[in-house]
């Protein structure tokens, strides 16, 4: 009787251990997010899976309500509403974060994984100064004075490139531009070294020239704190610059999955392709510098059947009966790359470097 | 800071100015339109000639209005005299008129009105604020749950009931039914503290339903705004404690409208009751005019009037005051 739970806790440990040391840093398997309406069930993350090592910056690329910001918060444990349901996998350094109890994932947020949002004016609090606001961010999860949390919080500000520190760490949010604040609320994520840092849109509150700025931050800073990055972006521009592999997501699930070159110079999924081709340029013809992916994203409460993506693809014809009933699966077609399409892959190889390739 | 509130209050004085000539015309020229001369109403059933003269001259309507003007505003300040003949009145400032109903400066029937309605104000105010901000901070947090949805059908019964309802009903079980606040009168508060609280505490009750309904409401609805506003979700990405996340991020925000229109209630709360202390029997402010109104009191309604708006200006610039010291992007530089 006394034998059996230890051995089962000794083979689960063991089991823990096992994946730990072949499991990347970030791992989610099969996440599902979904919120109950009153219209229906919303399936916004519908079996995601992905993983991330530390030191690399994953870019998830997809439309508005393509389930890449539901994903993020899920990671950051923020799903947790009433009407929602998480469930899958999401491992953090060996440790399962669905099942993880809420207090948990409290003290590993903002401490092991912190996040950056989209519009930094209405993401910081308007009646409290930068600079408390970050060294609340540091206090709840160090046990220090409010001396040297200040310290602290002047000492990020300055490593985010706020000139003049230590008189801008008692300004109010509305006294800072539109890309201190984003350089703020770095600092404010940064505050505790996360390993994960999360950032959501990061620069479409911003305008180019802050952007690039923000973007090299970013940048450097991963190769400071050897930190996993994940950017939320709709913006193709930014993935090309910071990003070492690229997740392109449709109706809550990801569609196309792998490194930067391979995604940009042969993507193999429909929606992809649509993406690259919407990217706007100027060298063409004014009917021509944008072309839209036609039709809207499909509703994320009846999901269409089959592959969500083919009352909008092209070549939906040329992918047999199968992508009007049949889920298609992330399928590994190249080292560290996966594609969930129907057509047969020589098709796929084929439309690109024939039809969208050259237009591109 | 110190300018700012200066200029509030500068603006605020010109406001009041303002409302003094525009009541003072309403209440004087009005009835001189309508064909009603305010004399006939001063001097009495059924009045002579003579006497009507008389009275005229003694409240000075025979003089130009704007001279009227100046001899009211003046009396506010200096004090004012009422002669005719060998009938003298002194009206000792500040003087807002002299009622001859009752034979006494309006000043005098404020100073007796004001601990009344200040009383019944602060003490409902106290009662609504603490329970209408608690159940609406409740109900937003427990968002669709039964307790919010009880909450809210009670508010909307309390918000649809009027006072003179719901003070009779509770003025009949308490008073005269159980007897437990039997003879309700008014009883100063340095006289005795605890016959000033047991006596207005019904009062209090009767208000209080019905402004902490709207404040729950009130409280609910900004409440629930602010919890779905991005430095919530920051204030959770940073590992906070939900209690600080509602205690201090959400509350902070929740709450400024929610004090901004107590202290323009307040203000008008002060400025007389009317249903309560009607209801209640106190001569308050509100029962004052009431009263004024129904003799045809002119000077009284003036005072009274001026009052009253003195003190919905006075809360007008103390919101402004506590919205520049509460957030900072209203705060002048």
């Amino acid at each position: 009787m006394t034998t059996e739970p230890e051995s089962a806790v000794a083979a689960d440990s063991a089991g823990a251990t096992a994946a730990k040391e072949n499991q990347p840093y970030l791992d989610v398997r099969d996440l599902r997010v979904t919120f109950r309406t009153d219209d229906g069930d919303v399936h916004a993350v519908n079996g995601l899976s992905f993983g991330l090592e530390r030191g690399r910056t994953l870019g998830i690329v997809g439309e508005s309500g393509s389930g890449k910001s539901a994903a993020s918060l899920a990671v950051m444990g923020l799903q947790r509403g009433r009407r929602t349901t998480v469930s899958g996998e999401i491992w953090l350094d060996g440790e399962n974060l669905v099942t993880a109890s809420a207090e948990r994932v409290r003290s590993l947020r903002g401490r092991e994984m912190a996040m950056i949002f989209q519009d930094p004016l209405s993401a910081m609090h308007p009646y409290f100064k930068v600079g408390d606001q970050i060294i609340e961010a540091y206090r709840v999860h160090h046990d220090v004075s409010k001396k040297a949390a200040k310290t602290r919080a002047v000492e990020l500000l300055d490593r985010v490139g706020i000139p003049d520190a230590r008189r801008r760490v008692d300004s109010y949010p509305h006294e800072f531009s539109g890309g201190m604040r984003q350089r703020a609320m770095i600092a404010m994520a940064l505050s505790c070294d996360p390993s994960l840092l999360i950032a959501d849109e990061p620069t479409t509150a911003l305008d180019v020239t802050v952007q690039a700025q923000i973007l090299d931050l970013l940048n450097d800073l991963q190769k400071e704190f050897n930190s996993a990055i994940i950017i939320i972006t709709h913006d193709l521009g930014v993935v090309a610059e910071i990003a070492d592999e690229v997740l392109v997501m449709y109706a809550g699930n990801a569609v196309e999955h792998g490194g930067v070159q391979e995604i940009f110079s042969a993507p193999q999924h429909p929606y992809t392709w649509g993406l690259l081709s919407s990217i706007t340029r100027l060298d063409r013809t004014r009917a021509d510098r944008l072309r839209a992916v036609p039709g809207n994203p499909p509703s994320l409460i009846a999901v269409p059947a089959g592959c969500p993506f083919h009352p909008r693809c092209q070549y939906a014809d040329l992918a047999g009966p199968a992508t009007r009933t049949e889920r298609p699966t992330l399928e590994t077609v190249a080292p560290g790359h996966r594609v969930a399409c129907h057509l047969p892959a020589e098709a796929r190889v084929r439309i690109f470097r024939e039809e969208v390739a050259p237009s591109l | 800071m110190a300018g700012f509130v200066i200029r509030r209050v500068l603006g605020g004085i010109v406001v009041l100015w303002l409302i003094s000539v525009i009541t003072f015309l309403l209440f004087f020229l009005v009835p001189k339109t309508l064909g009603s001369n305010p004399a006939v109403l001063f001097a009495g059933r059924a009045p002579s000639e003579a006497a009507i003269a008389g009275v005229t001259k003694k409240l000075g309507l025979d003089q130009p209005l704007v001279v009227q003007y100046w001899h009211f505003l003046k009396g506010i300040f200096v004090g004012r005299h009422f002669d005719a003949g060998p009938d003298k009145t002194w009206c000792p400032p500040p003087c807002f008129g002299y009622s001859f109903k009752n034979s006494e400066p309006v000043w005098t029937e404020i100073t007796r009105a004001l601990p009344i309605t200040v009383s019944l104000a602060f003490g409902a105010a106290v009662l609504f604020l603490v329970s209408g901000v608690g159940v609406g901070i409740v109900s937003a947090l427990n968002r669709g749950r039964l307790v919010d949805r009880a909450a809210m059908t009670v508010a909307l019964g309390a918000v649809s009931l009027p006072v003179y309802f719901t003070g009779l009903v509770l003025l009949l079980l308490v008073s005269y039914q159980w007897r437990l606040f039997p003879n309700i009168h008014y009883v100063a508060f340095l006289d005795s503290p605890l016959l000033w609280a047991r006596n207005l505490l019904p009062a209090w009750i009767v208000l209080a339903f019905l402004y902490s309904a709207m404040y729950a409401r009130l409280t609910r609805a900004s409440m629930l705004d602010v919890l779905g506003e991005d430095y919530i979700r920051t204030a959770r990405a940073k590992g906070l404690p939900e209690r600080t996340v509602v205690g201090k991020h959400a509350l902070r925000a929740a709450l400024t409208p929610v004090i901004t229109i107590f202290g323009l209630d307040l203000g008008s709360l002060l400025g007389g009751a009317v249903l309560t202390e009607t209801t209640f029997g106190f001569r308050g402010l509100g029962k004052t005019s009431i009263e004024a109104i129904s003799t045809g009191d002119l000077p009284t309604i003036l005072g009274v009037t001026i009052f009253a708006a003195a003190f919905v200006v006075l809360a007008n610039i103390l919101v402004d005051v506590f919205y520049a010291v509460v957030d900072p992007r209203v705060r002048p530089t």
